[in-house]
């Protein structure tokens, strides 16, 4: 089957069992709004145009309160906008994806041009200290099967999960096998067990995971963005907030292994790594090949997950190259982490390209040869 | 008296930090009083509701109450409404937010949810001002008044929310006062159970702020004040534009029959099967 990225991940939301999306048009993210406009009602889920960004993620939390699997997509406008109540469902631990699908900044800037300029958006973007997951997908497949993964990990860690991919990638077309067969893990919510009179909403639990009631099933209890104690009810304890804000970060950074996933190729023996994620993977790739071909050792390590930083598989590589090439389509927002974990063990050199176009196989190859004369 | 002992039982949360963070005197409580008679009159099940809330001292009611609650963020009360009830349309959502809430940061929400005649509640606590800031200009405060960002004089003119509603399409408007306790009450009653989107407005007083600021006297005075300048719709309806200038209008400002998104929606997913089954 011919997909297109964006499509593919309508059908990868389908797949992991979301029935409820809220979006507002914007380029180039729409086809995901289209295509889930036709096919959730099939399934008996509902689509929804709202008036606005902040309206479309009010609903998908809502909606998943109500238990069901929610999602938005957007661009980077959009995403700005829906920055306060991303915040809310972090504290309020409401599970709930949401695409971003890049375009070049600030403001308007290139509706229909590719960057990648968001990552540091996407970490830091709504306010207050907080954890946050980020996947990115470089294939049309990865589309598929990353947004399956955002939803299996927002239930899991009831929390929003964002998957950020490219203009690029969300219009490329490629060939996709999608067999209904296949069997795809798919992961729910944990939800209460004990009677309703014993239910503690907000409760630590040894995975720093609480079970969650949904709205309307005998669990009445508060939902709030204020801070809260562990039976939801807002605070201003100390003693209270100090552990549920670490109890925030915790459920997260006590689970990297299951969260952070990366693709190495030809890594073992590489004397230069390139360190990419998302359109740029796939130039890196391309450049890794030719320059084999030429005996040079290059490897790739491709981000799967960019938040939180996988630093363990970049110190991996950082220990075994002479360089590392990190290219980007921004001013060097990973780079930047790339270089924080290093702290002087190799050559990290950044290239970044911010015009609208993608890095290209010649200019990372070029990069190598400059590197290496 | 014990009729009323027997309902704070009920719906109140006896393991939440009373005493509440209302001044007292407000009548922000008397709206919470209204809200739970009108529910327990109709006989809902405290898992059926779902009550959810904006930003503002109006917005701090759900975390008292018993039911399924939900304290968003300023203004944005209605989108989150909108995904529950969608989502789970067994469920009745009911909305509560403040003048500013309801028609400032959220008037573009507000709108819009009653154009598109999604079926919930939503009841609007409108004390002409900010109360929760500390007593800033909303737009429900009157021209010519003053706040803590117009100590000159209020030179904006002001929503008039309910008009506001029937305007952008709700299918049920009725507007109240907290002096108004027992239509308050019947308001309620007729909005929770209307099948679409229905507002009540329901006038009531900051006096720690607005009152303060205008010399307007103490709650109770102000609510006589309400009680002064309220009208019926039936009487409204025989005045003069100028007779009702500083008058509030109380009673059912509308009620009509409206397709209900929901309903529509149900006939979409019946199409989008048969396409597919083509
Ligand atoms: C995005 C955002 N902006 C500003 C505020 C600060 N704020 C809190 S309550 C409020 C106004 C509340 O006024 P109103 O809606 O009339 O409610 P009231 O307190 O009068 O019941 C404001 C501006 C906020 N919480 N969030
Ligand atoms: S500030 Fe005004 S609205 Fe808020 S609780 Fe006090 S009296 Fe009521
Ligand atoms: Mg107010």
């Amino acid at each position: 089957m011919l997909l297109q990225g964006n499509e593919a991940v309508a059908e990868g939301a389908l797949r992991a069992g979301c029935r409820f999306f809220a979006g507002y048009p914007i380029t180039p993210a729409t086809e995901i709004s289209e295509v889930l406009s036709v096919r959730l009602p099939q399934v008996d889920g509902t689509f929804i145009q709202m008036e606005d960004e902040i309206a479309s993620l009010g609903a998908v939390i809502g909606a998943s309160l109500a238990g069901v699997k929610s999602m938005t997509a957007t661009s980077g406008p959009g995403f700005s906008l829906m920055q306060e109540n991303l915040g809310l469902a972090i504290i309020a631990e409401v599970p709930c994806v949401i695409v971003n699908v890049m375009r070049g900044g600030p403001s308007t800037g290139l509706p229909t041009f590719p960057a990648q300029s968001d990552v540091m958006q996407a970490r830091w973007g709504t306010h207050g200290d907080h954890p946050i997951i980020v996947l990115s997908a470089s294939t049309v497949r990865e589309c598929f099967d990353m947004t399956i993964r955002a939803f299996n990990l927002s239930e899991r860690f009831r929390t929003p999960v964002i998957v950020l991919i490219d203009e690029v990638v969300g219009h490329m077309r490629e060939k996709m096998a999608l067999d209904d067969e296949e069997e795809i893990e798919i992961f729910n919510r944990v939800k209460p067990t004990m009677p309703p009179e014993w239910y503690i909403p907000y409760e630590d639990t040894p995975s720093g995971v609480s079970p969650m009631a949904n709205f309307g099933e005998g669990y009445r209890y508060h939902v709030t963005g204020l801070t809260h104690d562990v039976r939801g009810f807002p605070t201003s304890r100390p003693d209270e907030i100090g552990p549920f804000i670490s109890r925030l970060h915790r459920k997260i950074s006590s689970h990297f292994p299951e969260i952070q996933t990366a693709e190495y190729f030809q890594t073992e023996d590489a004397e230069i790594t390139i360190v990419a994620y998302g359109c740029v993977a796939r130039s890196a790739k391309r450049a890794v090949i030719e320059a084999r071909e030429k005996g040079r050792k290059v490897g790739l390590l491709k981000l799967m997950t960019i938040w939180p930083f996988m630093r363990t598989a970049v110190e991996k590589v950082l220990q075994t190259s002479k360089v590392l090439i990190v290219p980007e389509m921004n001013m060097g927002q990973i780079s930047r982490e790339v270089k924080r974990v290093n702290r002087g063990i190799t050559r990290v050199v950044a290239l970044n390209k911010v015009d609208g176009t993608i890095i290209t196989p010649m200019e990372i190859l070029s990069r190598i040869q400059e590197v290496v004369s | 008296m014990a009729e009323v002992t027997k309902l704070i039982h009920k719906y109140l949360r006896h393991d939440k930090k009373f005493p509440h963070v209302w001044c007292p005197g407000c009548g922000i409580g008397i709206m919470l009083g209204a809200l739970i008679r009108a529910i327990d009159r109709i006989g809902y099940e405290k898992d059926e509701i779902v009550l959810i809330s904006g930003i503002g001292c109006s917005g701090r009611l759900p975390v008292y109450v018993d039911f399924n609650t939900l304290h968003t963020t300023h203004g944005r009360a209605i989108t989150f409404a909108t995904g529950v009830k969608l989502a789970k349309p067994s469920l009745k959502v009911i909305v509560i937010m403040g003048d500013g809430d309801a028609v400032a940061i959220g008037g573009n929400h507000f709108i819009h949810a009653a154009r598109r005649n999604i079926d919930m509640t939503a009841l609007i606590l409108n004390n002409s001002i900010y109360g929760m800031t500390g007593g800033q200009s909303s737009p429900a405060t009157p021209y010519g008044m003053r706040s803590t960002t117009t100590i000159y004089s209020n030179i904006e003119q002001s929503f008039n929310i309910s008009e506001l509603a029937v305007t952008a399409g709700a299918a049920f408007v009725g507007r109240g006062t907290v002096y108004h306790a027992r239509l308050l009450d019947s308001l309620m009653e007729k909005a929770f159970l209307k099948q679409g989107f229905s507002v009540v407005e329901v006038i009531s007083h900051c006096h720690t702020q607005f009152g303060r600021q205008n010399r307007l006297g103490t709650a109770v005075q102000m609510m006589e004040q309400q009680r002064d300048q309220a009208v019926t719709v039936e009487k409204a309806a025989r005045m003069k534009p100028e007779e009702l200038k500083e008058k509030i209008v109380i009673g059912v400002l509308v009620d009509k029959e409206l397709p209900v998104y929901q309903d529509e929606y149900e006939k979409i997913r019946e199409r989008a099967k048969e396409v597919m089954g083509r």
